[in-house]
């Protein structure tokens, strides 16, 4: 149901007329199973490429992808998204507007029998809270709604990965930051392996297990929130993790458990 | 670094994966549809005819041909920018009585096909016609010979009869542009001190001249294609005389020579509506809020009455109520109708059906094709094919079916002599009319869906693939269903042209094959026009449905 | 859960298709099929009568235009057994495309004089159509010359149909054998200048404008004035018809000049698959109930004598028809055409 993540010397790039433009540059990282990773760092960094990369939407220049040791994208194999049991959440939800809720989630769950579909669309739309609204449709819901049919949706056919597209950033603050703990719960309790990609620390620093802060290309610190926060790795580091604010959230977070201590 | 364009990255995977199919797919309907063109530049090359003649018709064909195409289509384009602009900005900023009622009812006119408004305009202002003989009764005059109005057979009348048909092309361009303006661009261009009128002109024309632009050049390129109307009202445009060249001296050579150089023309024009639709997609990103329409009282509103509906009675009204009349007189007269009517009636309902179906599904083709490819290594091969396939529209029937008789036949030939049969598969079946079609209308349902598919999110898409559905499966649990809205006003747009359509079918049919439009046609060059303005009037009345229909879909925004 | 919205539709629509393709033509025993150029509603009362008389199942295809371009695109497959058409321009037009094949028959070359017929029978006339001066009626003119149409004193006053159209294309090939190019061409520029209106629209529309005043004499076929006069009272047409009277001009030339006729008629196609069928249709066309039908019913000049003529024809006095030969007419078309052109006479 979940498995490891392992991008390997990964290097993606793209001919322009003006020569080759390498976007991510070499490379190496490793997600345990049920862990949640995330990649963080400034707009043109590279980290949506990357997360791109993997659901199979580019194609890898150099170096591989893989999951549980099976390469999905490498210079010489891609294996095409449809197959890939990847799951990815949207920055603007992606909900089929023509269908409703239920029909949305039970999308990719086309070869399950219709009462086996029923069942498990229940079940899931019950883990986001979203029981009672099964009928609806999306435009009904709000934004917060919207993107938590999209973490059933994208669930529900067990995937092995689940991908995150900066889906906070169309949501207001608070809605922003109470959605981020829950889907972090969810994930938990499901044991599924995600990597969530973002500008934005806070969100990193509530929802991740690992942090690879990147910078045009490369990743320059891969490891828990802790160790960034009190080891960085070089100076663009320690400026990029080092806020006040951020200290007072990762306080209020520990008090409620809601992150693993140092060293886990 | 800069972030990858969207655009661009969606397409790098593309580089990946292949979509050969369809790129395989596009691409012969694309050629499919150069077929004519190709084929009639070898006709014009392959002259029978001697030098001596192509410098005849150079001498004294084509220039005045020319000059008066031009003349036309300058005159047309001010008269449909004018009518079409101005009713669309009535329309939207002001609201008066009768005004939602109004805002459909500009768009009757495409109901209307040019040869039948010219036809009955004809007959409405001729000198013994009800309108000057309502004039002289007016004016206290007994006969013709004491006090007539110009005779509407000349340049000004032809302007004036197209003008008053095809103005719907501009109106609903600019409509959908002004009502999707955001009123605090209104607003700030009034606090910054400009009036009314200064807002109109200094604001919203600007902003609506892509929309005008395609509008127009919708509006030229059917007068390009019209020979009903050029012809009943004397005006030797190029059309024209690639007919009567064609026709009264069986210069095939001849004519496709005038053809082609149409084309000059006609790539111009095409050019033009999709530099015009290009600048339409940059859209203004704010929030979109519709302005809000004054309310206009008393004087002012009569003016806004009057000023509004004129088009609608003069493009619609007037000759619907003509063939009315007519129609009633004929069956009154000989109390019923044909036989061959009503043959003539179910063959060009059918007709119309099979090829907008054909059509939405090339169209739905050469347009995935075409966003599959999108700035990708293969997309400018997509992009041409889309301009291929646009150039069916452009070219006039005549010359379309002129240039698709000898591939046609050709293949039927060839079919023949492989499967040992006699009898022409395609130029025996209605078949080789709906491939006449489906070539002339392609790019209208090419047009609405690519917009259509222009509306869905990239990320919709890519959603459908990662739950395990492959492209195709994704086309078609996703994009259709979200596409209806365009499929529709394509179907609607391609059915109504069909069933308009007069010189491809006058030469592709079969045997004992009549639309209601060759079948007019005959009755008017018999001169029994009042049996012809029955077959009028059920073109018109079947092209009403659809055309309030599309009023309805295009206009539910402006409530 | 799922939508198909595109099933039905896109099924029927298929069905259809089928449907359509299915309208291919079967070829049954007793058929014969005709590609016309004429309007049906002249056409199908002969057709309908042969029909009764013989049997004969007669699958028409009324092409407007490119009859020819049509044969000849349909090669050897062609199902076309008969090709009618009116003017001789056309007849020839289709001898010299290749399309026709000569047949020989008693019936038909006992009826038709030899002028009128292509010499090894590749074409033959089967109606005549005079082209004469529709005049306002209460105008007093009793003759009138081809000629003098140019006359300044006409200024204004005269509609013709587009020039361009084979019915005046032949009269101005005629002229052209009759007076010379030279002279031909400055009658057209000098009745470009007469007209009252463009030279457009059909012959009727000639009688129409005299009504409305536009002008007061014009040229058309004599046909339609039968048709015309021969209509419903109160119907347009009685109108039109009631507002003219007609003169049969001749040319100039008083020993050999007279009414400029022009002619229908129709050849047997050279790949047609039922020839007997062909020939034996073309001698019912020529037969006297089917000639008694052109002038009674088409109000046209029989080619066979001795059939009786429609009063309103037989009013316009008699038809000194103009002895040049067609072919001859047929030899000067082009020019006439290119004169057209040159002088702008459409424009």
């Amino acid at each position: 149901m979940s498995a490891q993540l392992d991008l390997t010397h990964l290097t993606l790039a793209y001919d322009t007329p003006q020569g080759l433009r390498t976007v991510v540059d070499d490379i190496t990282l490793s997600l345990d199973s049920g862990h949640i990773g995330c990649l963080l760092g400034a707009s043109g960094c590279g980290k949506t490429t990357i997360l791109r990369a993997i659901a199979g939407f580019e194609p890898v220049r150099s170096g591989d992808i893989s999951l549980d040791g099976q390469v999905l994208s490498s210079a010489y194999v891609h294996r095409p998204p449809e197959t890939r049991r990847v799951g990815m959440m949207f920055q603007d939800y992606a909900l089929f507007p023509h269908l409703t809720v239920a029909e949305n989630v039970g999308f990719g769950l086309r070869k399950l029998t219709r009462d086996a579909r029923r069942a498990r669309v229940g079940t899931l739309l019950d883990m986001v809270g979203l029981g009672a609204s099964a009928t609806h449709y999306p435009h009904e819901l709000s934004g917060g709604q919207q993107q938590r049919v999209a973490l059933a949706r994208a669930l529900a056919p067990e995937p092995d990965l689940l991908l995150l597209d900066e889906p906070f950033s169309n949501l207001d603050v608070d809605t922003r930051e109470r959605l981020a703990f829950e889907v972090r719960d969810i994930l938990k309790a499901t044991g599924h392996t995600a990597i969530l990609v973002t500008h934005n620390q806070a969100e990193a620093f509530a929802i991740a297990d690992r942090i690879g802060v990147m910078q045009n290309g490369h990743v320059v610190q891969w490891d828990t929130p802790y160790n960034l926060h009190h080891h960085p790795a070089d100076a663009f580091v320690a400026q990029f993790v080092r806020r006040e604010h951020l200290a007072e959230q990762r306080a209020q977070a520990l008090q409620r458990g809601r992150v693993a201590a140092p060293g886990e | 670094m800069a972030p990858l364009p969207s655009s661009r990255r969606w397409s790098l995977s593309h580089r990946a994966e292949g979509g050969w199919g369809w790129l395989l797919a596009a691409g012969a309907i694309a050629l499919l549809v150069a077929l004519p063109v190709i084929a009639l530049a070898y006709a014009a090359l392959g002259g029978t005819e001697s030098l001596a003649h192509w410098l005849h018709l150079a001498r004294f064909v084509l220039p005045d041909a020319a000059l008066n195409t031009l003349a036309l289509l300058a005159g047309v384009g001010v008269v449909v920018t004018l009518l079409g602009t101005g009713s669309a900005w009535l329309v939207t900023a002001f609201d008066f009585p009768s005004k939602r009622v109004l805002s459909w009812a500009l768009l009757l006119p495409l109901a209307v096909p040019t040869y039948i408004v010219a036809f009955a305009y004809l007959d409405l202002l001729h000198p013994i016609g009800p309108i000057q003989t309502a004039l002289r009764a007016v004016l206290g005059y007994d006969s013709p010979r004491q006090f007539r109005l110009p005779d509407l057979r000349a340049l000004p009348g032809a302007i004036f009869v197209l003008g008053v048909v095809l103005y719907p092309y501009v109106y609903l361009s600019t409509r959908m542009m002004f009502m999707t303006q955001a009123a605090n661009l209104l607003e700030a261009a009034r606090t910054l001190g400009h009036g009314r009128f200064g807002v109109f002109f200094r604001v919203m024309l600007p902003l609506a001249r892509p929309a005008v632009a395609v509008g127009v050049s919708l509006a030229l390129l059917e007068t390009l294609n019209d020979i009903g109307a050029s012809e009943f009202l004397g005006v030797q445009t190029l059309t024209v005389s690639v007919y009567t060249t064609w026709v009264t001296r069986s210069d095939l050579a001849g004519a496709a020579q005038i053809a082609l150089s149409m084309l000059i023309i006609v790539v111009a024009l095409i050019l033009f509506e999709r530099h015009g639709r290009r600048r339409q997609r940059y859209a203004n990103t704010q929030r979109m809020r519709p302005m809000q329409p004054r309310r206009l009282r008393g004087a002012a509103a009569f003016g806004a009455i009057v000023l509004g509906w004129i088009p609608v009675v003069l493009g619609f009204v007037a000759p619907a109520v003509y063939l009315m009349v007519e129609t009633g007189k004929r069956l009154h007269l000989v109390g019923g109708v044909s036989a061959q009517l009503l043959a003539s009636t179910r063959n060009t309902l059918t007709l119309a059906l099979v090829a907008t179906v054909v059509t939405l599904i090339a169209g739905l083709i050469v347009a995935w094709a075409g966003r599959q490819l999108r700035e990708s290594a293969r997309a400018q091969p997509g992009r041409l094919m889309a301009r291929v396939a646009s150039l069916g529209y452009a070219l006039p029937g005549t010359v379309l079916a002129i240039g698709l008789l000898a591939p046609l036949t050709l293949f039927d030939r060839a079919l023949a002599a492989t499967f040992s049969t006699t009898g022409l598969f395609l130029m025996g079946s209605s078949l080789a009319l709906v491939i006449a079609y489906t070539m002339r209308f392609l790019a209208i349902s090419t047009g609405a869906i690519e917009a259509g598919l222009a509306r869905i999110p990239a990320s919709l898409e890519q959603a459908s693939r990662l739950l395990g559905e492959p492209p195709g499966r994704t086309l078609w649990r996703v994009h259709l269903p979200l596409l209806r809205p365009a499929l529709a006003t394509g179907a609607l747009l391609v059915f109504v042209d069909a069933m308009k359509e007069l010189p491809a079918t006058l030469l592709l049919r079969p045997m004992n094959f009549d639309t209601l439009a060759t079948w007019l046609y005959a009755e008017a060059a018999r001169g029994t026009y009042e049996e012809g303005a029955v077959a009028a009037l059920i073109i018109v009345l079947a092209g009403l449905l659809p055309v309030v229909l599309l009023a309805r879909t295009q206009l539910k925004i402006g409530r | 859960m799922q939508s198909r919205p595109f099933l039905r539709p896109l099924l029927s629509a298929l069905a259809l298709a089928g449907g359509l393709v299915s309208m291919a033509p079967a070829m049954a025993a007793e058929e014969v099929s005709l590609y016309t150029t004429r309007e049906p509603k002249l056409i199908q009362p002969l057709l309908d009568a042969y029909t009764k008389e013989s049997g004969v199942k007669v699958n028409t295809v009324f092409v407007k235009d490119g009859l020819l371009e049509r044969v000849k695109a349909e090669g050897a497959q062609s199902p076309a057994d008969v090709l009618m058409t009116v003017d001789v321009g056309n007849l020839l037009d289709l001898v010299a495309g290749g399309v026709t094949q000569p047949v020989s028959s008693k019936t038909l070359e006992s009826v038709i004089p030899a002028n009128l017929r292509g010499t090894d029978g590749q074409w033959f006339a089967l109606s005549l159509r005079d082209r004469v001066l529709y005049v306002e009626k209460d105008l007093p003119l009793t003759s009138f010359t081809y000629e003098s149409l140019a006359d300044p004193k006409w200024k204004g006053k005269v509609c013709i149909r587009a020039g361009q159209h084979p019915y005046n294309t032949a009269l101005i090939a005629a002229m052209i054998a009759h007076d010379g190019a030279e002279k031909t061409e400055k009658w057209l520029r000098d009745v470009k200048a007469n007209l009252g209106r463009k030279a457009t629209g059909g012959d009727r529309d000639v009688a129409r404008d005299i009504l409305g005043g536009i002008c007061d004499i014009g040229l058309a076929n004599a046909y339609y004035v039968g048709q015309m006069k021969n209509a419903e009272p109160g119907t347009d047409a009685r109108k039109w018809g009631d507002a003219i009277k007609v003169i049969r001009p001749t040319f100039a030339n008083e020993k050999s000049g007279g009414t400029h006729v022009n002619i229908s008629g129709a050849a047997v196609a050279k790949h047609a698959p039922h020839k007997e069928g062909a020939v034996k249709l073309l001698e019912y066309l020529v037969s006297e109930p089917a000639q008694a039908l052109y002038a009674q019913a088409n109000y046209e000049y029989p080619v066979r004598r001795g059939i009786k003529l429609d009063p309103v024809v037989a009013s316009f006095g008699e038809l000194k028809i103009d002895p040049l030969s067609v072919t001859e007419i047929a030899k000067h078309r082009k020019q006439a055409s290119e004169l057209v052109d040159k002088v702008g006479f459409d424009n």
